[in-house]
């Protein structure tokens, strides 16, 4: 499949809601609705650092990002996104926080969803760390105006980083269950998911810690696999320096610490399909013809038994002195 | 351009259905080969050729009023070949949007979609239709959404809710199967739904098929064709009308080949739908007599050598087994040997 079509917006508004997080509104140019989506999902935005690149390298360096989309599927006029600063950023979310501002133009894939209510769940139970509430924002539209019933836990390091409380208080009142870590709150995974009606659902958005932790509790207590959700976008890590040979594009490639891999493949030109970019779709899957040295696995897709043979280019990397790709 | 419908062609009983010169011309052939065998054979379905039965979201063709009035008919005998689970009903609203405004856009001349806000009104001329509703209320329609605007449309009409990294059919409108009941399938998973197809399991058709749709993107619909062939111009070939249609299988000879066996392909596309994050499955059914086609020599030829050296096991479960050879003699004639141009289009 070739390169997706992408949309082109302009950022309409910007706000500061935490120390870390900036709350960014999106309208299509020239006016007009944005597709219809479905709760749970993300975009893709991407970010063109032409004018603020190293002066060295000469040419423009595009961020591909995902962002959960937590406004209202009800409501098209405008999409929004929440950005947390990461410490350890290939220059991303450094981007959107401090280059973009209002006017900006900003280029976004088509809507996606990789985190999907289910239809025929009983209960669902919503559980959020930090950045992570973002996908619940617009699921709870839905969940809001339905039948079945939910309940949602929102963890976060302290009261001035809790994003969007105001708007949740709002709509959904004492529903919500606050955890504060510097109050030494903490969710009673055991007593959370052993006491649930058959037929709930789990969804699990936030840090990777919490993630593993709420997965293995709740398998612990017997829930199907099938009834267990979580995304979480992990952003490519930075890492050593190396280099790639695209076997069928011929091609060397060089990855600098900084970049990730699919950055550095699609600056050579060559595009590889994917949907999230964030190692959960599957979407990028490439050989791995012959690998001297480590393959750094950071994806949540491909199964042990497949690591020999794939590699996920839009989260991992290598330590390697030779690295050979079926691209 | 208006098309210029047949109303009165039938697709029962006496069999008035036939194809406008025009309408052989633009019949999409699946055969792009003079050998056939299964692949994921899945394109995007982009905009195609001017005239074309792809040019178009939803094709509309001579058949239109006939093919909608044949669908009516089967509803009134039997209503389940309408279906669709109560979790489905954004689903619905999905379909009909999706529907309404790709006809209202590439049919103006037929179709008109008025929207203000969610007070919609849509207009269909070919049926006489005028309905004022209000998008997202159910009970503003004289039927389900789907039900609605699949009695509008040409072709089968499924719906896949996606969950638990699977395809599940859970609503649909089938009253122009190949052999395959809705009733029955309703409920399925992907796999299960695609059980009785041989051959393709085992070369893993499925499971690929199956990863690259749960990861359809919205906006990018994909199509693909498939094929079977049929006696005399019925649509509904359902099981539940087995004893209806299966007999007349057995009545085929050299005479009455070019007249009554007729070549039915199926324009399948998938569509990611917004709010649901369903897939919409259309199933598009064409039907061509051998006499028609054998009109277009490069057909004749392609058509004979395809079916001459099909699989056994694709000769069996396409239910061709009785009249597969009788068919190629019928075809013989038309087929000098000579070399067919690439790809499936008329010469």
């Amino acid at each position: 499949m070739s390169e997706q079509q992408t949309l082109a917006v302009e950022v309409s508004a910007v706000e500061q809601i935490t120390p870390l997080i900036k709350h960014f509104t999106l309208s299509r140019i020239g006016g007009g609705n944005l597709p219809a989506f479905s709760g749970g999902s993300h975009i893709v935005v991407v970010m063109r650092a032409g004018a603020h690149s190293d002066a060295g390298r000469g040419n423009t360096r595009v961020h591909r990002n995902p962002y959960s989309l937590l406004s209202s599927p009800h409501r098209l006029d405008v999409y929004e996104i929440g950005v947390r600063r990461m410490e350890e950023s290939r220059g991303g979310s450094h981007f959107m926080h401090d280059q973009v501002d209002v006017g900006t133009h900003l280029e976004i894939a088509h809507p996606v969803n990789l985190f999907a209510l289910d239809k025929i769940a009983r209960k669902h139970v919503l559980i959020a760390g930090g950045i992570g509430i973002t996908p619940f924002l617009a699921q709870l539209e839905d969940l809001h105006h339905g039948r079945v019933p939910y309940e949602l836990h929102y963890c976060v390091r302290s009261p001035e980083h809790a994003a969007f409380l105001p708007r949740l208080r709002e709509r959904e009142g004492d529903r919500i269950r606050m955890y504060y870590d510097s109050e030494g709150h903490a969710v009673d995974y055991d007593g959370l998911l052993s006491s649930q009606p058959l037929g709930t659902h789990v969804y699990v958005c936030g840090p990777a810690g919490m993630i593993n932790h709420a997965a293995d509790t709740a398998r612990r207590w017997g829930w199907p696999d099938s009834h267990i959700h979580w995304e979480q976008f992990s952003a490519p890590p930075v890492g050593d320096a190396f280099d790639v040979f695209l076997a069928r594009s011929n091609l060397r490639v060089h990855v600098p610490h900084d970049q990730s891999l699919m950055e550095s493949i699609e600056g050579a030109g060559v595009e590889i399909p994917y949907l999230c970019r964030g190692g959960v779709c599957g979407f990028c899957q490439t050989k791995v013809l012959a690998v001297e040295g480590e393959i750094v696995h950071n994806d949540h897709f491909l199964s042990d038994a497949d690591r020999g043979k794939y590699i996920m280019p839009c989260v991992s990397r290598a330590r390697c002195k030779r690295l050979v790709l079926d691209l | 351009m208006s098309v210029v419908f047949k109303p009165h062609e039938t697709f029962r009983d006496d069999f008035t259905y036939r194809n406008s010169p025009q309408a052989i011309r633009r019949f999409p052939v699946p055969f792009a080969e003079d050998e056939y065998m299964y692949s994921v054979n899945i394109e995007p379905h982009t905009r195609g050729a001017p005239g074309s039965v792809l040019e178009f979201a939803f094709d509309i063709d001579e058949h239109y009023v006939a093919e909608c009035r044949e669908r009516a008919l089967v509803l009134e005998a039997e209503p389940l070949r309408y279906q669709a689970l109560p979790h489905m009903m954004s689903a619905q609203w999905d379909c009909l949007e999706l529907i309404m405004e790709s006809l209202a856009r590439d049919y103006p001349q037929h179709f008109t979609l008025e929207r203000q806000g969610n007070r919609w009104r849509w207009i269909n001329e070919p049926l006489a239709l005028d309905q004022a509703f209000v998008f997202g209320d159910p009970g503003s329609l004289p039927r389900e959404p789907l039900d609605f605007i699949t009695r509008q449309a040409q072709g089968d009409f499924v719906v896949m809710d996606q969950r638990e990294g699977d395809l599940w059919t859970e609503a649909g409108m089938v009253t122009t199967p190949a052999d395959w009941s809705l009733d029955f399938d309703i409920g399925m998973t992907f796999k299960e739904w695609h059980g009785p197809v041989p051959l393709a399991h085992e070369l893993g058709v499925f499971d690929r098929a199956l990863k690259f749709l749960l990861n359809l993107r919205l906006g990018q619909p994909v199509r693909r064709l498939n094929w079977t062939m049929t006696i005399n111009p019925r649509l509904d070939t359902a099981p539940e009308k087995y004893p209806m249609w299966g007999p007349d299988r057995t009545r085929i000879n050299l005479q009455n080949a070019g007249d009554l066996v007729h070549l039915r392909v199926e324009l399948q596309g998938l569509w990611r739908l917004p709010r649901s994050n369903a897939v919409l499955f259309g199933i598009r059914c064409y039907l061509i007599s051998l006499r028609e086609l054998a009109t277009v020599p490069k057909w004749a030829r392609r058509v004979h050598r395809a079916l001459k050296g099909l699989h056994p096991a694709l000769v069996d479960y396409k239910g061709l087994s009785r009249y597969r050879d009788t068919v190629v003699a019928w075809l013989a004639p038309f087929d000098d040997g000579t070399p067919t141009t690439p790809g499936a289009g008329p010469d």
